[in-house]
Parts: structure tokens; C-alpha cells; sequence
């Protein structure tokens, strides 16, 4: 006998609303039965991971900042993946941006005025949209797999980082140690309530809301649509892949940028050899889990920022292992994933080897 | 439905107070960089965190947060800490220096422990190991095992430390072999059994019959097992990793300063204070002497009774690479040249990254 995966005809969309909530769900029964396995208590466990985060305005900031830029990044790469443009090296465009918005409170920390934070963010967002840029021209020139040159480069930028902060931009009182000087209040970003929370939040959720308007109700929108969709119909409408293509990769390349600049200034306040912990993956997966639209980044970011606070929670007051923390984040993905999965497919047992139609069986 | 809801959640509320309520004198609080599993640097700080447990039984409640990446986690995990109740934070990775002072700033009553690090304030102390005296003696024992002559090193970043581990290494290996050549990789990472295990295949393949690293894993001792060299273990006794490859291990022993620590806050006679000790004070251990000559054991072992004895390795006559002196003959490095060290001594076949 075998198991066949078959193509839904219809997808329900009751189906398409609910599967996250059943994801959530599974997810709940296996963190429960894991934390049993390990001896811990599974209610007080699903307790502190899930729900007290919640209850605490220190962990929903803490968990506020963490999604931060995990919805900055993944809104820009829901464009590109939109429009069929594979950009997976957000996580190298997130730090050269980081370092170009670093380099006035760096090289000129006497600069100190009402300027600099915007001048920051603005060098930020151009740093990100270059680097994008070197993948997105070498695709347009040259037909490079962007999949590759953009993700290659996420190590040039880290290594380009680590350079500058052991070498030319370490700090001249810090004893040789690999860091940055620390940033002037003017280059910081102010902060919003009493954590570490800081105006990066709602710049986030701005964003989230010109996106989601721009895809669903401008021609921009539909042109990114359709060319993700349908190239040759859209180059029929008059729609250049190759602009769009450009479009994209500098557009999630400056959100990138800015999130990696807003992450240095709002959060760490100096460069340090490494100044992510691979937000710009990460957020391929948040792109993903919010089906590419902004509403639904914004959804998934905070679920995945909740997933790693909880994680830490239930490290920190019961013992429990950061790999059973890590397990139980990748169960989540797993079922949202596998729910999904059931939307567009239903299972089918197959007796014997039969003819089976083309294009109606598809393995997956 | 929502009441039920209401009732459960309040339940578990009252769950997690109760296991809250019956605390002890003191919760001490560690952060490490790796995972407890390393089997390196962050598996003998929690041997230290166990060793409190069970020195001072229930007046004192312990909690770790392992794998907790340098960067803008680590404030969180060290304020997450200071919220829960934690009196006594140990903050166990150069990287969370910064975070550690921040978050002080926030919470004055909270005394925290910074290790490897060099910012201070009243309510945060800092500590380190003086592991290069280990370092001097793994040196001197290389100097004298190695066939051709070359080591290899596996570093993890240039920070004063490692750097200086490196220099100790050389200074070693040349007091018995003055024509002794020492390569070193980089690999920039604290814990990366991949990369860690392909530099000291790199190091071998070049003529390298000695492995050391400053990285945490087990993985270069164990290729070293596999490709029939020798080595040392690093942090930990990693003996039972390599049978027949360790020749000594520099073991970072944190327990009796934990232990001190911790009564010194049950004492209320905690200070913010600078601790820099080595083998003298049982904080640098050396492993047992294995598949090693006899003359070679008792070498190692009358360098370790002199530094116990209050001997530096770093005295003169040093060179730098660049030829320039570094000490006369005689002369000892103070603290602070050792602490801050960015040069390589006369021999080192790589150059500093700067």
C-alpha cells in the first residue's frame, strides 16, 4: 500500500483560518507530553512558556523587541518572494546595513544632534539596498541564481563586520577588545516604556500597514503579484521582470538595513563582532509562516518572538533543557507546516500500483 | 468557558508562586555562552554551580541559562534573571560584559559577576583565570614531545586572552626548543565542533604532530585521537575523549570561587572586586600527566610547583615578532600588559589579526 498525497481541488477557506489555531494546538499536546518526558510539571510548563510572557508588560516588551526586526526583515522578503526573487541573504543585508548606519556615531561620535538618527536610519536603509543590490544586478546582467550570490554574501558582510571591529572601528578605550565605541545618546534610539522597547516597534508596524495597503489596493501591488505568478502575463501588461526585480531585492534590502541599524542603536548601542542571532533567517521562516502578507508577518513574528522568550522562560525557572526549548519551536513550525500541507492536499491510500492520471499525483 | 479558563490559569499561577515560596537564602544565577554539553568552558561552569548546590544544600537555590548567544539576547536572559529574584548573577562570557553592566545599572541590589571582562561598578565584580601559566606548561611539554617540531593552535577570537594563552604557549615550547614553530587557525567561534575539528585536520596536514585549542569542544582532541597526534584538553579533563591523544588538560576550576562568592553575599560582606588568580589558588588545575616520559612528567610538574610558587611565565627576556623588546631579561609583565596583550612573541608563524 502506499500514501499518496493528492491536490485539493478547492481549499476551504474555514480550513485556511483554523489551521494555524489547530498547529497551536498539536503543538500544546506535544510541548505537554515533552515536558512529562523530562520530569517537569506540563501544566506549569505550558503555563510559563505560553501564557506568562503574556501576563508581564517586561516580557510582552521583551517580546516586542525581539519581532521587531524579525517583521521588518520579512515583510521586505514577502516582496520578494512575491515576486519570485530568492533572496535569502536578508541576515548580510540586515548587518551591512547595521554598519553603514553605525559609521557616523562611530567615526563621528562628536556629531551629536537632532540629524543623526535620521541621517543613521537613511545610511542604514542604502547600506541594506546596496548589498541587496550586488545579487539583484548580478541576476538582471548576468542571470546569476540569486539564491546563491545572495546568500554567499551573508558571510562577506559578517566577516567585513568582524574585521572593522577588531581593526579600524574598535574602540580606542577598550583594551583591544572586538568592539565598537559605545554610541552617543543622540545616536540611540529613544526608547518607549520602561524596557528596552523602542520606537523601532511602531516604525515596524508602519511598515506592516504601507505594505499591506501597497499590495493589496496599488498597481505596484498587483504588478508584484502577477510577476510572482505569472512572468510572461505580466510582460505582456508591460511589467519588467528585471525592474521588479531590482525593486525588490533594494526594497527588503533597505528594511533589512534599517532593521539591523535600529537593532544596534535602539538595542546594543555599539557593533559587536556578531549583532545578530540570525534574525535575517529567521525571518524567512516568519515570512513564511504569515503566508507573505504583511498582517500575517506581523502575527507570525510575534508568535516566533513568543516561542523564544517562553523558551528561555521555561529554562530559566524550571530547568528545563534549551534543546526540549528548541524542539518545541520547531513542533510549531512542523505543524503549521504539516496543517498547511492538508489544505492543499488530501491523503490517499493507494492498494495497488495503479495509472494514475498526470498532473493529479503530486509527492511532495 | 472563559471562567473555566480564568480558574486554570489562576491554578497554575498559584502552582508557580507555591514553587516560588519556598525559597532559600540565596538564588545564585548563571548565563553561559555554551551549551552545558560542551564538555568545555560552560560545562565546568556549571560544574562550579553544582558544586554551590551542593556545598550549601538548600540555603541556596541555583538556575542557569545555557546557549544564550553574545549579542542582544544576552541582556535579556541577564535582566530576566535579576527580575526572577536572582541575588547573585554570574555572567560567565567576555560578550555579555556590556549587557551585565547595563542591566546592573537597573537593579543596584542585585550583585553580579562578570567573567573575562574588565568593566566594573559597585554592584559588579569581575573574575578571570590566569590560564596562560597552563598554557606555559602544555607549551614546554609540546616542545618537548613534538617530532617536527611544529604545534597547531585552534584560537577562537584575538582578544587579549587568547592571545596571550598563545604567547604562553610559545614562550614554553621555546624554554626547551628555541627553534620551536607554532601555526595558528582561527575559527571565531567559542563552540563549533565542525570548524574546530577541520582546523586541526588543516594544522595536521601541515606538519603539526601537537594540537591545542582555546575553542570548547572536545572535537580537535578527538581528530587529534583519530590522526594518531597528541594534544591537550581544554577547560575540562577531556581524557575520556582521547585515551591516548591527551597528554595534560588545563582545567578551569570555578568552584571554590563560586563558593566563596556566594558565602560572601550570605555573609553580607560581598565587594565588588577584580579576581585574577592561576594554579596557586586551585583556579587553573592541571589534568593528570598521561602518555607522557617520565622526565617530561617531572619537568611539567616542577613548572607548575614554580608558578604555584609565585612565578610569571610571562618574564623576560621577550621578543616580539617584530623583534622589539617586549621585557628584559628578568623583567615581568605587569597585569595590565598581560591583560590587554595585542602582540605575538618572536616565533608565532601567523600574523595577529588586527
Amino acid at each position: 500500500m502506499r500514501i499518496e498525497l493528492v491536490k485539493r481541488k478547492e481549499h476551504s477557506s474555514l480550513m485556511t483560518l483554523l489551521s494555524p489555531l489547530v498547529a497551536v494546538g498539536l503543538t500544546l499536546v506535544a510541548a505537554a507530553i515533552l515536558f512529562t518526558i523530562s520530569g517537569k510539571d506540563p501544566l506549569l510548563g505550558l503555563y510559563k512558556f505560553f501564557i506568562e510572557p503574556l501576563t508581564d508588560t517586561w516580557s510582552l516588551q521583551e517580546i516586542i523587541v525581539k519581532a521587531t526586526p524579525l517583521v521588518l526583515i520579512a515583510c521586505g522578503l514577502s516582496v520578494c518572494y512575491l515576486s519570485n526573487n530568492w533572496n535569502i541573504g536578508a541576515e548580510g543585508q540586515f548587518v551591512f546595513g547595521a554598519l553603514c548606519g553605525s559609521f557616523l556615531p562611530v567615526i563621528f561620535p562628536e556629531f551629536a544632534n537632532g540629524a543623526t538618527l535620521p541621517m543613521m536610519l537613511l545610511f542604514g536603509a542604502a547600506g541594506g539596498a546596496a548589498w541587496a543590490m550586488i545579487p539583484a544586478l548580478l541576476k538582471t546582467r548576468f542571470n546569476t541564481n540569486e539564491i546563491l550570490t545572495s546568500l554567499m554574501l551573508v558571510y562577506v558582510a559578517g566577516l567585513l563586520l568582524d574585521y572593522l571591529v577588531r581593526g579600524p572601528w574598535r574602540d580606542p578605550g577598550g583594551y583591544n577588545f572586538p568592539e565598537s565605541r559605545i554610541f552617543s545618546d543622540a545616536a540611540t534610539l529613544p526608547v518607549i516604556g520602561d524596557g528596552r522597547m523602542s520606537i523601532s516597534a511602531p516604525i515596524a508596524v508602519i511598515v506592516v500597514i504601507v505594505l499591506a495597503v501597497v499590495l493589496a489596493k496599488t498597481l505596484k501591488g498587483f504588478e508584484i503579484r502577477v510577476m510572482g505568478e505569472s512572468p510572461r502575463a505580466g510582460s505582456f501588461a508591460g511589467f519588467s521582470a528585471k525592474r521588479l526585480t531590482i525593486f525588490a531585492f533594494a526594497l527588503s534590502g533597505a528594511l533589512a538595513g534599517v532593521a539591523g541599524t535600529m537593532e544596534v542603536s535602539g538595542s546594543l548601542n555599539q557593533l559587536l563582532p556578531s549583532i545578530s542571532p540570525g534574525y535575517g533567517f529567521t525571518a524567512i521562516i516568519v515570512a513564511f509562516l504569515g503566508r507573505l502578507n504583511p498582517v500575517g508577518i506581523l502575527i507570525a513574528g510575534f508568535v516566533l518572538a513568543l516561542s523564544y522568550i517562553g523558551g528561555e522562560a521555561v529554562q530559566a525557572s524550571m530547568g528545563v533543557s534549551d534543546k526540549i526549548a528548541s524542539v518545541i519551536q520547531g513542533l510549531l513550525l512542523f505543524f503549521v507546516l504539516a496543517c498547511d500541507t492538508f489544505i492543499l492536499y488530501k491523503l490517499r491510500f493507494v492498494k495497488k500500483r495503479k495509472a494514475v492520471a498526470i498532473g493529479e499525483a503530486s509527492h511532495v | 468557558m472563559k471562567s473555566i479558563l480564568k480558574s486554570a490559569v489562576a491554578a497554575l499561577a498559584l502552582a508557580a508562586a507555591g514553587s516560588a515560596a519556598q525559597a532559600a537564602d540565596l538564588k545564585a544565577c548563571f548565563v553561559y555562552v555554551g551549551p552545558v554539553g560542551d564538555f568545555g568552558w560552560s560545562y565546568q561552569h556549571d560544574q562550579g554551580r553544582l558544586a554551590v548546590e551542593k556545598h550549601f544544600g538548600d540555603r541556596v537555590e541555583t538556575a542557569y541559562l545555557e546557549s544564550v548567544p553574545e549579542g542582544p539576547d544576552a541582556e535579556r536572559a541577564i535582566e530576566r534573571f535579576a527580575r526572577e529574584g536572582c541575588g547573585l548573577i554570574f555572567t560567565t562570557s567576555f560578550g555579555y560584559m556590556n549587557p551585565t553592566i547595563k542591566v546592573a545599572k537597573k537593579f543596584p541590589d542585585v550583585k553580579f559577576e562578570h567573567a573575562t571582562g574588565y568593566k566594573t561598578a559597585d554592584n559588579v565584580a569581575t573574575y578571570n583565570s590566569k590560564f596562560h601559566e597552563g598554557r606555559y606548561i602544555i607549551g614546554q611539554i609540546a616542545g618537548k614531545q613534538s617530532k617536527s617540531g611544529v604545534a597547531g593552535y585552534i584560537a577562537s577570537f584575538p582578544i587579549p586572552e587568547v592571545v596571550s594563552g598563545i604567547n604562553a604557549f610559545m614562550l614554553g615550547a621555546q624554554s626547551v626548543n628555541p627553534d620551536f614553530k607554532l601555526k595558528v587557525v582561527w575559527v571565531n567561534s567559542w563552540f563549533d565542533p565542525g570548524k574546530e575539528a577541520d582546523a586541526a585536520k588543516a594544522l595536521i596536514d601541515q606538519g603539526a604532530d601537537i594540537i591545542t585549542q582555546h575553542t570548547d569542544s572536545t572535537a580537535p582532541l578527538q581528530v587529534a585521537q583519530e590522526r594518531g597526534v597528541h594534544g591537550f584538553g581544554q577547560a575540562s579533563d577531556m581524557i575520556n575523549f582521547a585515551k591516548d591523544a591527551q597528554l595534560t588538560a588545563i582545567i578551569d576550576d570555578w568552584a571554590p570561587y563560586y563558593i566563596e562568592r556566594v558565602q560572601a553575599v550570605l555573609d553580607g560582606k560581598w565587594h565588588s572586586e577584580s579576581t585574577w588568580q592561576g594554579i596557586s589558588h586551585g583556579h587553573v588545575v592541571m589534568a593528570p600527566y598521561t602518555n607522557l616520559p617520565d622526565d617530561v612528567v617531572a619537568m611539567a610538574k616542577e613548572t607548575e610547583a614554580k608558578i604555584s610558587g609565585g612565578w610569571e611565565p610571562f618574564t623576560g627576556p621577550i621578543t616580539k615578532q617584530d623583534g622589539t623588546e617586549a621585557a628584559a631579561d628578568g623583567v615581568r609583565l605587569e597585569d595590565g600588559a598581560i591583560l590587554g596583550m595585542n602582540w605575538y612573541v618572536k616565533g608565532v608563524d601567523d600574523k595577529l589579526p588586527q
